[in-house]
């Protein structure tokens, strides 16, 4: 098979194939294309990690002030700061 | 969140439900940053966040008495969050919209896939707090259609087919905004972490 195609049937497949949602025919056509292609583990392998990275990216900042007053103020919450 | 300590006290679904003004206002407390950075995130407006956040609380406030309680009350003010900002986008101009046009308008991948392995990197730096700056940045900057499926489907965890639902569009167009976002993603991080090698 043509390795060029291959690749690029890989990329197409890559976000299916690392949420576990691919066809196991499929997963097994493209572990064995990975096996001999290291671009392609290369790309596969950083996908995984990007996506992991991706989920967890919430940087856990606080909500800025002006915002929060003015939500407690639609909500009749009072400010427990004050 | 108890300001003294940092702690997080457990929120009284049972309270809320009754109509408990001042568990409501904890709940408020402990939620609100992360459900206005989930609606800035969407949106990538902060006026536009802001009505959001404050219409997830009065929906949460009229639905409380009917919720059930079969997800955590995190995981039900994200779901109301996220139609509150879909609810916003709708209403934008059609440019701007999230209709289910055709996506032939763009490349299927980046030009010129960047082959680095940056997977042997230590954990610590690719979690540490200028990494979480840069993918933030990044996802700020994808165009709206691929940046709501990855928040959708990677950030909220919502199916392909709940994002789908969620969109307005097809599971296959999900499947392939989030295919180009997530190939983005790995581009600008590849870029990112090929200097730190």
């Amino acid at each position: 098979m043509n390795r060029y195609m291959l690749c690029e049937e890989v990329l197409a497949n890559i976000s299916d194939y690392v949420d576990g949602d691919l066809a196991k025919d499929l997963c097994a056509k493209i572990e064995l294309h990975m096996s001999e292609c290291r671009n392609c583990r290369v790309v596969v392998d950083t996908m995984r990690r990007t996506v992991e990275i991706v989920q967890l990216s919430d940087e856990g900042d606080e909500l800025p002030s002006d915002i929060h007053q003015r939500l407690l103020a639609r909500l009749q919450i009072p400010d427990s700061d004050q | 969140m108890d300001k003294a300590t940092g702690a997080t006290q457990e929120i009284s679904l049972e309270r809320l439900k009754q109509g408990d003004r001042a568990e409501f206002g904890r709940m408020v407390e402990q939620t609100s940053p992360a459900i206005y950075r989930l609606a800035l995130r969407i949106l990538g407006d902060s006026h536009e966040a802001e009505d959001a956040l404050q219409e997830t609380y009065i929906k949460a406030l009229k639905a409380l008495p009917e919720f059930e309680g079969r997800s955590s009350l995190s995981t039900w003010l994200h779901r109301i969050a996220v139609n509150e900002a879909l609810m916003i986008l709708r209403k934008r101009r059609p440019d701007l919209g999230i209709a289910d046009e055709p996506e032939e308008d763009e490349p299927d991948q980046p030009a010129g896939l960047q082959i680095v392995d940056w997977c042997c990197l230590p954990e610590s730096e690719m979690m540490s707090a200028e990494t979480r700056r840069f993918v933030n940045q990044a996802i700020a900057n994808l165009p709206g259609k691929l940046r709501q499926v990855l928040i959708l489907r990677d950030i909220e965890g919502l199916s392909i087919r709940e994002t789908a639902e969620a969109l307005g569009i097809t599971e296959m167009n999900v499947k392939t905004r989030l295919l180009r976002a997530r190939l983005r993603m790995r581009e600008e991080l590849s870029g990112y972490f090929g200097e730190r090698l």
